[in-house]
């Protein structure tokens, strides 16, 4: 490895310094009292336009994302643009469903889906699904945001052997944990204003600066080999790349605000208009994320994979090394350490909500539901804190002692997983014509056939559905919560004719979805 | 305005918007191709980043267009 860039070093530590400060002052920011689990854990649902912009947006777009999808670019060329087609159509989504999701969550005061899927179709079981399904699907997703710090940490030139390896991620860890804990959400809502002020700077210096120094971008798409450059014109008998590129758009962003990170920041908004109004605002990111992604060719281009000063890094992170490599190359180090500093707080941001989300969700869905029933405010927003530290203490292991390949793994799993809970989180804010049971029924399927095809597809993006001789390769998400939903329908009729409990009425009226 | 009240949370003609960001950043037959380019970026590349920009806008219209 390279050695210790002090200049970069010292500027990251700067802006680490700054962050952990403002994080726990973050505590007396719109002051609320941190014993309640929604001021905690929702920030008081009081959050604007230009906040929640933020909040959403370094919660969506991770740090991970910004090492991952150039990285993609790097190695598979123009099937991680993906990512751009993905992030455009999660927006009528959230402008339409999440809309009405956040009006009824706030007029019932539901903090997680399981207490909507709970209060919508009364059925505890069913919002244990939703719940175990999320906390499941957020773990590997918090590890993998400890993997981009990794990256940015060893790219600094710190390198060492057995604890001392580990020393910058425990130290980062730590902090990350003592915020949340004091501050809940607050500290991840005022610290990704740095960050992403941070990351926009970066990613439009280097969009500017790099494709000059590269001699512009006729020479830069040149330089890739023409089997990357587009996506391979499908064969006869099956719709090939394409389906495959349409379908992982389509199950990535359809799953997106499922997760439980990506509710909790929608919820976290002051009113209804403020996600509307998000929806047309965040798109900023999504093109900020498409430049990101043309990173991965301006590797190629400069040819830093093959500098020898590199190659340590190459071997150790792999692709996720190409954006961390490309900085060093083409910046000064002062520049660098921002641009660092920038990605490595972006780790800790949605890091922090998810461990938050995580934690609203045992507490409200398990502890609540099947331990202690009732509980006083304080005692709940205490849970709340506990958990979330046992979520990153166990995120912190996985990354320190499993090989980061089954924490890539584990998150697309993941993905496939928490699509599952559609049928009664999305098509529920609409309407209540499915038995809870069925529901059930359909997500325990969905979650099965999809695991077992993810592993007979060899844990790749895509499976080989072949129906009648033509093939549609596509992303598993999407044909098993398919399945799930067409099981779902057919079982409705069938459970209501035997009578199975159409228990507890619905708590929410038709009204409570808009204002 | 009893129409607009009946309206609420309902369907409305500008979502057909939507319907239209969606059929086109899902249809890669569309853009999969390298000309035209554009300041030497393929088609590919510069029209998905564009159609960024036009959903945005779209999505803005809904918003001024459809009051809640």
């Amino acid at each position: 490895m390279q050695d210790l860039n002090w200049v970069a070093l010292t500027i990251f530590v700067l802006l680490f310094g700054f962050i952990t400060w403002l994080g726990f002052a973050a505590a007396r920011w719109r002051r609320g009292d941190l014993d309640q689990l929604h001021e905690w854990g929702l920030g008081g649902r009081r959050f604007g336009t230009v906040i929640t912009w933020f909040l959403v947006g370094g919660d969506v777009y991770t740090a991970y994302t910004f090492i991952a999808i150039p990285a993609l670019a790097y190695g598979a060329g123009a099937v991680a643009f993906f990512a751009v087609p993905y992030t455009i159509i999660i927006y009528p989504i959230m402008f339409l469903v999440f809309r009405r999701l956040w009006n009824v969550c706030s007029k019932h005061k539901y903090i997680t889906a399981g207490d909507f899927v709970k209060g919508r179709f009364g059925n505890r079981w069913l919002a244990l699904a939703v719940c175990v399904t999320g906390i499941v699907a957020t773990m590997p997703y918090i590890a993998l945001q400890l993997v981009g710090l990794q990256v940015v940490i060893g790219a600094l030139g710190i390198s060492g052997t057995g604890l001392a390896a580990d020393l910058p991620l425990l130290i980062a860890f730590v902090i990350l944990a003592a915020f949340t804990y004091s501050s809940g959400l607050r500290a991840p809502a005022s610290i990704a204003i740095v960050k992403d002020s941070l990351i926009y700077l970066t990613a439009f210096v280097a969009i500017i600066v790099i494709p000059m120094q590269l001699g512009g971008f006729h020479k830069i798409f040149a330089a890739v080999p023409a089997q990357k450059l587009l996506l391979a014109i499908p064969g006869p008998n099956t719709t090939g790349a394409y389906s495959g590129y349409a379908t992982l758009a389509l199950g990535s962003a359809l799953a997106l605000f499922l997760y439980p990170h990506s509710l909790t920041g929608i919820l976290s908004a002051s009113s209804g208009h403020v996600v509307r109004r998000n929806a047309a605002m965040l798109p900023a990111y999504t093109f900020m994320l498409g430049l990101l992604a043309l990173f991965g060719f301006f590797v190629i281009a400069s040819g830093v994979d093959k500098l020898p000063e590199y190659a340590a890094g190459f071997n150790q992170f792999h692709n996720n090394f190409a954006v961390p490599a490309l900085l060093l190359h083409s910046f000064p180090s002062w520049f660098v350490g921002v641009a660092f500093a920038a990605i490595g707080i972006g780790a800790l941001v949605p890091a922090a909500i998810m461990s938050i989300a995580a934690a609203n969700l045992y507490t409200r869905n398990i502890h609540r539901e099947f331990i202690n029933k009732n509980p006083s405010d304080k005692q709940e927003a205490h849970v709340a804190k506990l958990v979330s530290l046992i979520v990153k203490v166990g995120a912190l292991v996985f990354i320190l002692f499993v090989p980061t390949k089954y924490a890539v793994q584990l998150q697309l799993l993941g993905g496939i997983w928490i699509i599952q809970t559609l049928p009664p989180v999305m098509l529920g804010a609409y309407t209540r014509w499915f038995n809870a049971w069925a529901l059930l029924v359909g997500w325990a399927v969905g979650t099965v056939a999809g695991t077992a095809m993810a592993i007979a597809s060899n844990l790749g993006n895509t499976y080989p559905l072949v129906i009648g001789g033509h093939g549609f390769p596509g992303y598993t998400a999407v044909y098993t919560v398919i399945l799930n939903l067409v099981i779902a329908v057919v079982l409705t009729p069938v459970f209501n004719a035997m009578g199975a409990a159409r228990n507890s009425a619905d708590q929410t009226a038709a009204a409570d979805y808009y204002h | 305005m009893n129409g607009a009240e009946k309206k609420r949370g309902g369907w409305s003609w500008w979502y057909l918007l939507f319907v239209i960001q969606f059929a086109v950043a899902l249809w890669p037959p569309l853009y999969n191709k390298a000309e035209p380019s554009f300041i030497g970026m393929p088609f590919f590349y510069w029209f998905q980043l564009a159609w960024v920009i036009v959903s945005a806008v779209f999505t803005a219209v809904v918003y001024f267009a459809v009051k809640e």
